[in-house]
């Protein structure tokens, strides 16, 4: 009896409780040194396309709609020099059971758990993987735990979290809500260990298994409908899933030549784990707060070795603005008709812009949408920003100061992607790897490793090493 | 409302840490406050009041202790205030698309 139910008393117990909570052993995929063998777990751990096609299937998730979005390409190439603006297309991904693409992360998670005879699912989730997960588990007639960072010492809520709160209520989810700090961590493995749940964690293989069909349904419309698969696919980049998913998905198609982009929104200067400065953003995900550490160090996630390497996948990465992406959430009510959640529209405005460098006759595809309501859309959260502090301007949003000011572009020729440095991130991530390496010497299988999961090759690895002078 | 009685809807409230006791790694700002924690379910108690510390049984059956804090807890999040700043949009948008306005 009487276990220690202290922070550090449970923290200490985390690799056993987590073991319990999602029965895979990754001590089978690790050897000696920085490597492990990502492609063997996901093949023994995840599910196979058409497993996860039939499973989704079941649950009516994904096969959601793609739109040509015309007048967003036409605006984009009045802006444009002459013979460049792309097709421009999205996803419709706010068509699946909840509202947003984690419905195809979430089906695979709660199958596996039913599957392995839980009773219940718990996930760790402020966004839409909440709902996906209750909205399953409604379904599959399993229980539901959302953990949620929810509110600031005022006890002042983000509307949109509230607002996902609220639909994995209606879902007849149990939602516990907690202030800001990443304790959440702490709370979560003692519901875990209570309840002996599934860890529903939006990091496993099957779970990133399951956006894969994403990319896979990308190519295969394309070829369908333009008889050849897309240039570009742009991904909103937070955890890195989503980016992940997507691309592993398009290799599966065959597709190896579309450039896959990771977009997210740019809150440099904002500390995620502040009780201050929760309140003064206005994206609650698909900014670089998350996408910058996830992408230099994805094994910070709630379990042993991440299934999302963006990494590995990514081509390019971009940032956009919170005043841009509010107003392309605008323009794609406005001109285009679909009225849809701001996060979602990250990836969007990156294209926007980006289709602008590209020759007309190319296509690129921004890979979701989510759904919007009360609290999850650009009127509620740009009220809050003002009651929050926040100034709302119109001008250049090249002058935005994160966690002070929101510029929504004057005109929006001033829509600009910026590119962020990837050699960066993957030097940024070598190190990191470096850093959490127990054992001593780095070995040929490092180095291979370090390449394929930063797309470089092993002299980049190498001349990133002699920089920090590490030997190999 | 201030009285509660057993069946209804109710909101409890629950210090997970207390400040000084929080994390190492949290920012200063967070160290300073409690870490915090609501959870909503059915009363258990017969009756009792805001302040009063209860157990409920949430959605799913768990059961939780904590601080009544809310009876009958409602959503009021919304589409908040008329936000001015965004009215230009839509029309600034229709109208390049129509007659080709570039200016600023």
């Amino acid at each position: 009896m009487s276990k220690d139910m202290s922070y550090e008393g449970v923290i200490k117990r985390r690799n056993e409780i987590m073991k319990k909570a999602v029965r895979i052993d990754y001590d089978a995929f690790e050897s000696e040194g920085i490597a492990f063998d990502y492609e063997e777990m996901m093949r023994k751990t995840g599910y196979s396309l058409q497993e996860i096609q039939k499973i989704q299937g079941r649950t009516g998730v994904g096969n959601t709609p793609v739109y040509e979005l015309r007048n967003l390409t036409k605006l984009a190439r009045k802006f444009a020099p002459k013979g460049k603006g792309a097709r421009i297309f999205v996803k419709d991904e706010a068509s699946n059971p909840s509202g947003s693409f984690k419905a195809r992360r979430a089906a695979t998670a709660v199958y596996h758990a039913k599957k392995l005879g839980y009773k219940g699912v718990i996930a760790a989730t402020s966004g839409n993987y909440g709902a996906a997960v209750a909205s399953q588990a409604a379904m599959a007639g399993l229980k539901c735990i959302i953990v949620q960072e929810c509110y600031d010492s005022r006890k002042v809520g983000q509307p949109e979290i509230i607002e996902k709160a609220r639909k994995c209520e209606a879902y007849g989810a149990e939602v516990v809500q907690l202030t800001v700090g990443p304790e959440l961590f702490y709370t979560f493995l003692k519901l875990l260990e209570e309840t002996g749940y599934f860890n529903a964690s939006l990091y496993t293989p099957f779970g990133i298994a399951g956006v894969e069909t994403l990319g896979y349904e990308i190519a295969m419309e394309f070829r369908e409908r333009e008889g050849k698969d897309p240039d570009v696919v742009v991904a909103t980049n937070a955890g890195g899933g989503n980016l992940t998913g997507t691309a592993r998905g398009l290799i599966k198609a065959g597709a190896d030549d579309v450039k896959v982009i990771g977009a997210s929104v740019d809150l440099k200067g904002l500390h995620m784990a502040s009780d201050t400065q929760f309140n003064k953003k206005s994206f609650t995900t698909g900014h670089t707060g998350f996408g910058m550490p996830f992408a230099t160090w994805p094994d910070r996630s709630d379990v042993p070795r991440s299934a999302a390497r963006a990494l590995r996948y990514m081509d390019k990465y971009y940032t956009v603005t919170q005043g841009e992406v509010f107003y392309i959430t605008e323009a794609l009510a406005q001109v285009e008709g679909l009225e849809r959640g701001p996060a979602g529209n990250t990836s969007l405005t990156a294209a926007f812009s980006l289709a602008q460098t590209l020759d007309e006759d190319k296509t690129i595809v921004v890979q979701e949408t989510e759904y919007t309501g009360a609290g999850k859309h650009i009127q509620p959260q740009l009220s809050f920003a003002k009651d929050n502090g926040i100034e709302i301007l119109v001008g250049n949003p090249k002058d935005q100061v994160p966690g002070e000011n929101i510029i929504l572009p004057k005109h929006p020729k001033l829509i600009e992607a910026k590119e962020i440095n990837l050699n960066k991130l993957r030097k940024s991530y070598i190190k990191n790897a470096i850093k959490n390496n127990k054992d001593k010497d780095i070995t040929k299988k490092d180095l291979e490793f370090l390449a394929v999961e930063t797309k470089t090759d092993i002299e980049f690895v190498k001349e990133i090493l002699n920089e920090l002078d590490v030997k190999y | 409302m201030n009285i509660s009685k057993k069946g209804d809807w109710v909101k409890v409230y629950n210090v997970v840490l207390k400040e000084g006791k929080r994390a190492p790694q949290v920012p200063d700002d967070t160290k300073k406050v409690p870490l915090e924690m609501w959870v909503k379910g059915f009363l258990l108690n017969e009756s009792a009041k805001i302040g009063d510390i209860v157990e409920i049984e949430t959605y799913i059956g768990r059961k939780v202790k904590g601080e009544l804090v809310e009876i009958q807890p409602n959503y009021t999040h919304s589409y908040g205030k008329y936000v001015n700043e965004l009215a230009y949009i839509g029309r600034q948008l229709r109208g390049i698309l129509e007659g080709g306005e570039i200016n600023e």
